[in-house]
């Protein structure tokens, strides 16, 4: 072979081999060092990036102990449906993270990467954690935001990430129509069960109206939670931010009270963030004992105390005992009550075609 | 092999490796690019002419063409003008730090385009070095259709330097010489003798910029806001659309740049005829 | 009339008129680019330095930023040696020879300069992407080729395509074939004449080509912004990288990690006036 011929086969076997290796970052280097060195992927939604670093090492320690190996988590932040997309797409997490159950079961649906039956695997449904949300708005609260109603004030401007890619932004939408449907039905959720199917009907249209209002106080949608956060805090756009329980306070602990102060709207929804080990990747990588023991320990005391330190509703009854100061008193309602469980809600609403697409006309007024 | 016909596929010729060079060009030519690029077309197409059109038409889109077209026109247009101007100080004057800006035209091309995107957007933000002086005389720049032309004529800048200079270079003296000694004014000279002489080039360069501007993604979404049917250019439209896995909307906008790629292509070469006539004389 | 880089046609003036108006224009020259240019430019060193030299040199050292730094010069490995074969591969066939459909397949080549990046990665997620035309068939064999690695070089790969061909062409087809011809009529081979009579003639306008080509596929954004699906630490080049730190506020770090590609196109033009310099060759207009 001639020279050029040699260099050209070279790069192009060099360029398959790079391929593959680097198709799977986190493939141990050999069989021997397998067993010692093990990193996992968690592919989680956007808020969550000091919980995990903490909850990391903390887990890394007790592995290590437990077992004598060293694990290294990798971390990945994006819009919960965004994330879902991208496993599905053939992004190999070993656990996902995610902000609701049903962006887990599309990876199951939809990527085939997930065994039936799965959400039953943990404790609480596969979600170790829960939240909620609540308004952040600026100091002094100038526009005099106390709960839903106001949103649709005129002038008012709302922060909201977009459906369509985030998880947040979904729990937001849910919420605010929830609000205004319980409302149409005179205050109570649970005169639901004894409703006509005419006030049904009414209530929902009222609900839709409402949403769509809301939207059009919308300026910029960004594709998750820190994204929206940033555009209100950072770049000072909008009056109130729709976010995460937890991305609020953590908000007002870094920036201070000086900057910024919460308002409890009269009632919210309770947001289920839901935990899974993504089948496919585990068995082929072989980690599917630590990356259980990964999610395992999300439900232990320990991990619940991290997981109450950054502001999420821990399950476990005596940890938020301890840390019950900070969280603000809030009615909730759960998605069942209201729409009937998320493959309803995520049917009807979001899906292409759904009541998002119908209301949403793409800028603030 | 060469048979007997009157303008055959290829001449004979004595140097080796047509087939190979041919071959492999033709490979990497359609997995690369025409395999790709029929994916496009075809995922578009596979959308009911009326769904195309809609999307294609949907308001968001609409606002999003009227910037990325009118900024893209404007900087190009911006372009056309400081580029002559440029060229022609480089061309025709003498003054210090002469070579280095000759140097300098060519960095936006080797740019990394988000580099320049954060650097304007910084630097022309509200508390930026250039942008709080604007702020202060109540001029803002950044998160507005002004930082995306500002971006924008960055990114242009070299395309009409570089096509005008050697133009001007080649405008002969003699005929310039002749105008002034016929009592032409400078401004007749200029008009008549050298515009003429560089039309050509200038409009090679507009167009190139021209379609540079229309296409470009990371000098732009840092500066520009992006609020949608404000802000908000058509390349980060089809991001969003992938982000929200609407393929087919993606697709559809996707080929509507891509025909106005084309479009561009197709003026950039005829302008280019029409340059290197003038310029050399033989195509 | 081929004229040598760097003319400056010399006017006798004398009258006022004709001195106010090179000031006026060098000054507008100057104001211009410097607004838009230098300034900048120069405002990346600084917003990159703002927090003092360890805080820089720290930013550069992070796991992300390192991982970013290596998929990048690894993907600038592949892409610009293939880009750089099938430029000189197009330009021999180009040059060398006369057949039908030339002109349209120089416009071919041509394609992706002017098809905007975002589209050049749309095209691949269209192709490869769960609903691509090859999607279930990935799925099935579980490869992953958007949101990871081959996602990117063929991304990179088709921005990069025209670079150095586009440089190499013009170049070939100046150069004519006589000497080959004689090459080859004298007994070498297609290779032997190819490296020692092809070669040196071109060498400066290759080099120029793969410079070029380098800095693009290094800094290449939008297009692998598409199809990578900027998972940080996974699939973030530099430019991507970038856009993430920047997006979160760390902007010493987005201007540090900004600032080495800033110096990577700095670089790059230094070799280009090199190159001009040594290689008398006619200034290249885009």
């Amino acid at each position: 072979m001639t020279v050029t011929s040699k260099v050209l086969a070279s790069f192009i076997v060099s360029f398959l081999v790079a391929g593959c290796g680097k198709q799977d970052a986190s493939s141990p280097p050999d069989g021997s060092a397998a067993a010692r060195q093990v990193q996992l992927l968690n592919v989680s939604y956007d808020p969550t990036r000091e919980m995990y670093r903490e909850f990391n090492e903390a887990f890394a320690a007790h592995w290590l102990a437990e077992t004598g190996q060293n694990v290294s988590v990798q971390q990945s932040h994006a819009g919960s449906g965004s994330q879902a997309r991208a496993v599905i797409d053939g992004l190999n997490a070993d656990v996902v993270t995610l902000a609701l159950a049903y962006d887990v079961e599309a990876i199951r649906l939809h990527g085939q990467r997930l065994q039936p039956g799965w959400q039953s695997r943990l404790p609480n449904n596969s979600a170790p954690y829960t939240s909620t949300i609540i308004f952040l708005v600026r100091e002094g609260n100038p526009k005099n935001i106390r709960d839903w109603p106001d949103l649709v004030q005129p002038g008012v401007q709302v922060i909201t990430p977009n459906p369509k890619t985030s998880g947040g932004a979904r729990w937001n939408y849910l919420a605010a129509w929830g609000y205004e449907f319980e409302q149409a039905l005179g205050g109570d959720i649970t005169k639901l069960e004894t409703a006509s199917p005419e006030e049904v009907e009414r209530a929902e249209a009222r609900a839709e109206r409402f949403v769509g209002e809301l939207f059009r106080h919308v300026p910029v949608l960004d594709r998750a939670a820190r994204a929206s956060t940033n555009t209100f805090v950072q770049r000072g756009i909008g009056d109130v931010l729709l976010a995460w329980e937890n991305e609020a306070l953590l908000a007002l602990d870094e920036l201070g009270a000086n900057a910024l102060d919460i308002v409890v709207p009269s009632v919210s929804i309770l947001a289920e963030p839901t935990v899974a080990v993504v089948d496919s990747v585990v068995d082929r990588k072989g980690t599917r004992t630590v990356a259980r023991a990964y999610l395992e320990y999300l439900y232990t005391p320990a991990g619940q105390d991290i997981v109450a330190r950054h502001y999420f509703r821990p399950r476990d009854s005596e940890v938020g005992a301890r840390y019950r100061e900070q969280y603000p008193e809030i009615r909730l309602f759960t998605i069942d009550d209201v729409f009937g469980g998320w493959n309803e809600a995520q049917a009807r609403h979001f899906d292409d075609g759904g009541i998002f697409d119908r209301i949403y006309t793409g800028g603030a007024e | 092999m060469a048979t007997a016909r009157a303008r055959p596929l290829v001449n004979a010729s004595v140097l080796p490796g047509f087939g190979l060079t041919l071959g492999l060009t033709g490979i990497f030519l359609t997995l690369i690019v025409l395999i790709p690029i029929a994916a496009l077309v075809l995922k578009a197409a596979s959308l009911p002419p009326s769904d195309f059109w809609r999307i294609a038409t949907e308001p968001r889109a609409i606002a999003s063409y009227r910037l990325t077209f009118g900024a893209s026109l404007l900087a190009a247009s911006f372009n056309a003008v400081f580029g002559l101007i440029i060229a022609w100080s480089l061309v025709r004057y003498r003054f210090p730090a002469r070579r280095f800006i000759d140097a300098i035209i060519d960095l936006p091309f080797a740019l990394p385009t988000a580099v320049s995107g954060i650097a304007l957007a910084t630097v022309f933000g509200p508390q930026g070095w250039i942008g709080q002086w604007l702020a202060a005389i109540g001029i803002q720049v950044a998160y507005t259709w002004v930082g995306v032309v500002v971006a924008l004529t960055l990114i242009g800048l070299p395309f009409v330097v570089r096509s005008v200079q050697p133009a001007l270079e080649e405008v002969e003296a003699t005929l310039e010489e002749a105008a002034e000694s016929l009592g032409a004014s400078r401004w007749m000279v200029f008009r008549r003798v050298i515009l003429p002489t560089i039309a050509p080039a200038l409009a090679t360069g507009f167009t190139l910029a021209l379609a540079r501007a229309i296409g470009e993604y990371g000098s732009v979404i840092f500066i520009a806001g992006n609020l949608p049917m404000l802000t908000e250019i058509t390349p980060l439209l089809i991001v969003i659309k992938l982000e929200q896995y609407d393929y087919l909307g993606a697709a559809a906008l996707g080929l509507v740049m891509l025909c106005v790629s084309f479009l561009m292509l197709l003026t950039i070469n005829a302008l280019n005829g029409w340059r290197m006539k003038r310029l050399v004389g033989r195509r | 009339m081929i004229a040598p880089a760097h003319t400056v046609v010399q006017r006798a003036d004398s009258d006022t008129a004709s001195r106010l108006i090179p000031a006026l224009l060098i000054g507008l020259s100057i104001t211009f680019l410097m607004l838009i240019l230098v300034v900048p430019v120069a405002s990346v060193i600084g917003y990159a330095f703002s927090r003092g030299l360890s805080v820089y040199l720290a930013a550069l050292q992070t796991p992300d930023t390192v991982a970013a730094i290596r998929l990048t010069l690894v993907t600038a490995a592949i892409v610009v040696p293939l880009n750089t074969v099938f430029g000189v591969a197009a330009a021999w066939a180009i040059a060398k020879f006369d057949f039908r459909g030339k002109q349209f397949l120089i416009s071919l080549i041509d394609l992706p300069f002017s098809v905007s990046p975002v589209v050049a990665g749309l095209v691949f997620v269209l192709l490869f992407g769960a609903q691509g035309w090859f999607g279930p068939w990935l799925r099935d064999y579980d490869i992953s080729i958007v949101f990871a690695f081959p996602g990117i070089v063929l991304a990179t790969l088709l921005v990069t395509f025209p670079y150095v061909a586009r440089e190499v062409i013009p170049v070939m087809q100046l150069q004519g074939r006589e000497s080959e011809e004689a090459a080859i009529s004298l007994g070498a081979g297609g290779w032997r004449t190819f490296f020692r009579v092809t070669l040196p003639g071109i060498r400066w306008a290759l080099l120029y080509g793969i410079i070029l080509c380098n800095a693009r596929a290094m800094g290449e954004f939008g297009a692998v912004a598409v199809v990578s699906g900027h998972i940080r630490g996974l699939t973030t080049t530099m430019p991507l990288h970038v856009e993430i730190l920047y997006n979160e506020y760390d902007l010493v770090g987005a201007f540090a990690v900004a600032s080495l590609l800033m110096l990577l196109a700095l670089v790059t033009l230094l070799v280009k006036a090199v190159i001009e310099a040594l290689g008398s060759r006619r200034r290249r207009s885009v």
